[in-house]
């Protein structure tokens, strides 16, 4: 019988077995081709990691003097009281937004376009975004307050309307057969199911504006930002250090928050 | 049935809810307001807003396509950093997952260890960490690829310690028992399990890290960005309307090798 010389092989994901040595080609030399393409010899790597544990040195003990402490603090209330407007501002335009990318619930040109607008605002980074804004409207909270709204859309939007793309349609014709207007159809029909899913998304976004609110300062929209580019640009290096665990544990504490609501909810 | 229960009308949810939502609607409101009076904007500020926005879209129309191929060469730079970038996050991620999993990691302090850096990993945003880099390499590519390393450690490192917490211990207690070496223990006993996960996580931080790599150039990293912020300091808007259309495809098409390659692996 032929079976006694046949072997088992592990199946794979790949049709073929060439197929995938040759895809596992394509990416080491891939890699290889980026290793060489941005410069990366060991020799410069070495040297770069002595030089960033001297650079660990000179960040401990985290430093900073009253006025520095006072003006990190004041910073950080700009850059939590940006994230906390640019949620509500963000969630507020998302809703429309949301309603008109869902396939079920609107028609097809107004949902490309709304499909067109979530993906230019994912696409692009909230820096990409904040230095635009900032050419736009000058310096300042403003800017950061339109760029992180801009990014809620984004992502808020994009949620919202899978979500709504899920509902039971039963229900909402169930509220429409009882002679509901579209308005009365929205309220009592679709609103109704997608609510506790709205409440901790809206926490999840807040949660990551405020990370983001801590960084669009690097280009000179508020907040904290501005005071870590101008601490490192000085090379106070105690003082960035000092700055980078006030982001930290306010990341932490948005979090932990988040977190908590969010599992209330579920 | 008594009177009284007649009397009463259906409400969907008990007072105590109600009157948490109340408080909860309330707090959000306070807090909006506060934090714009904080923030000191006049609404005479607000109100141009939209015309500066109008004022700038319509400076960036049309795009410049001759500028397009003076990008090609910063784009390929975006993509080395961005693969380099993971490929260094997923060496450096799998020893962060083992101490970051409860099952694997060797103690209780190795564990908090591990948690310990994935969390400062996650906190730090990718263009804090691309402003440390540049000081420990000097500006270019390379520090923007360890920037992204660093920065998907964090990410790589909670999702697949996760992955490796559900992991079906008899498996690996069956390679220990056959006399296996630890190494060993985890090339045949966990690295099978959590291979299509570790696949797939890091096809998914691949395309985030392409996004993250088109802002490194902001801070001297390498990459699209060092074209965008010369052009956006040149007011050449036409130019940079021609970037951010490169960046969009470059962002929607690696979105898109991620999704399928993401399906192949499931």
């Amino acid at each position: 019988m032929a079976t006694g010389q046949r072997t088992w092989r592990r199946p794979t994901a790949f049709g073929r077995r060439e197929f995938k040595w040759a895809a596992y080609l394509a990416v080491v030399g891939f890699f290889l081709w980026s290793a060489w393409g941005i410069g990366a010899d060991p020799a410069r790597i070495a040297s770069g990691f002595g030089r960033g544990l001297t650079l660990l040195g000179d960040f401990f003990p985290p430093d900073a003097t009253p006025r520095q402490a006072r003006r990190i603090v004041d910073k950080m209330v700009e850059s939590v009281a940006m994230a906390m407007i640019s949620t509500v501002t963000g969630i507020a335009l998302s809703v429309p937004v949301a309603f008109m990318a869902a396939e079920n619930l609107s028609p097809k040109p107004l949902y490309y376009l709304n499909r067109g607008f979530i993906s230019l605002s994912r696409a692009l980074n909230a820096i990409i975004v904040a230095i635009l804004v900032v050419k736009a409207v000058g310096l300042g909270p403003l800017a950061g307050i339109i760029t992180i709204t801009f990014k809620t859309v984004g992502f808020f939007a994009k949620l919202l309307a899978e979500d709504l793309e899920d509902i039971d349609m039963g229900s909402v014709d169930a509220v429409r057969a009882t002679g509901a207007s579209p308005v009365q159809t929205l309220a009592y029909g679709v609103v109704p199911q997608i609510i506790p899913r709205f409440a901790g998304l809206s926490v999840y976004r807040w949660d990551i504006n405020i990370r983001t609110s801590t960084v669009v300062g690097i280009v000179g929209a508020g907040g904290i930002g501005s005071v870590l580019l101008t601490a490192f640009n000085r090379y106070s290096h105690q003082y960035v250090s000092a700055i980078l665990v006030a982001i930290v544990a306010v990341v932490l504490v948005a979090e932990g928050v988040s977190a908590v609501v969010r599992r209330r909810y579920q | 049935m008594s009177e009284v229960d007649a009397a009463r009308s259906w409400r969907r949810f008990d007072r105590r809810r109600r009157i948490g939502r109340f408080v909860g609607v309330l707090a959000a409101l306070v807090v909006f307001a506060a934090s714009w009076r904080f923030l000191d904007m006049g609404i005479t500020n607000v109100e141009t807003v939209p015309r500066e926005i109008r004022d700038l879209l319509t400076r960036m129309y049309p795009p410049d396509f001759a500028y397009a191929p003076e990008i090609v060469d910063p784009l390929v730079e975006t993509v080395h950093i961005a693969a380099l970038g993971t490929l260094g996050a997923l060496v450096l991620a799998v020893p962060v997952a083992l101490l970051a999993a409860e099952n694997t990691t060797p103690n209780a302090v190795t564990y908090w260890l591990g948690k310990l850096i994935v969390t400062v990993s996650r906190s730090v945003n990718t263009i804090v960490w691309a402003l440390i880099f540049v000081v420990v390499f000097g500006s270019g590519p390379l520090a923007g690829a360890v920037a992204i390393a660093f920065r998907s450690v964090g990410f790589l490192g909670k999702l697949l310690g996760e992955e490796i917490e559900e992991i079906d211990f008899g498996q690996v207690e069956a390679v220990r028992a056959a006399g296996a070496s630890s190494t060993q223990v985890l090339l045949y006993g966990i690295l099978p399990q959590v291979k299509p996960a570790l696949v797939g996580l890091s096809v998914y931080r691949w395309d985030i890290n392409v996004r993250d790599s088109t802002i490194l150039g902001f801070v001297g990293a390498g990459g699209i960005g060092v074209q965008l912020f010369r052009a956006v300091n040149a007011f050449a808007w036409q130019s940079v309307a021609t970037i951010l259309i490169v960046i969009l495809a470059v962002v929607l098409v690696s979105e898109g090798i991620s999704a399928s390659a993401r399906r192949m692996t499931r």
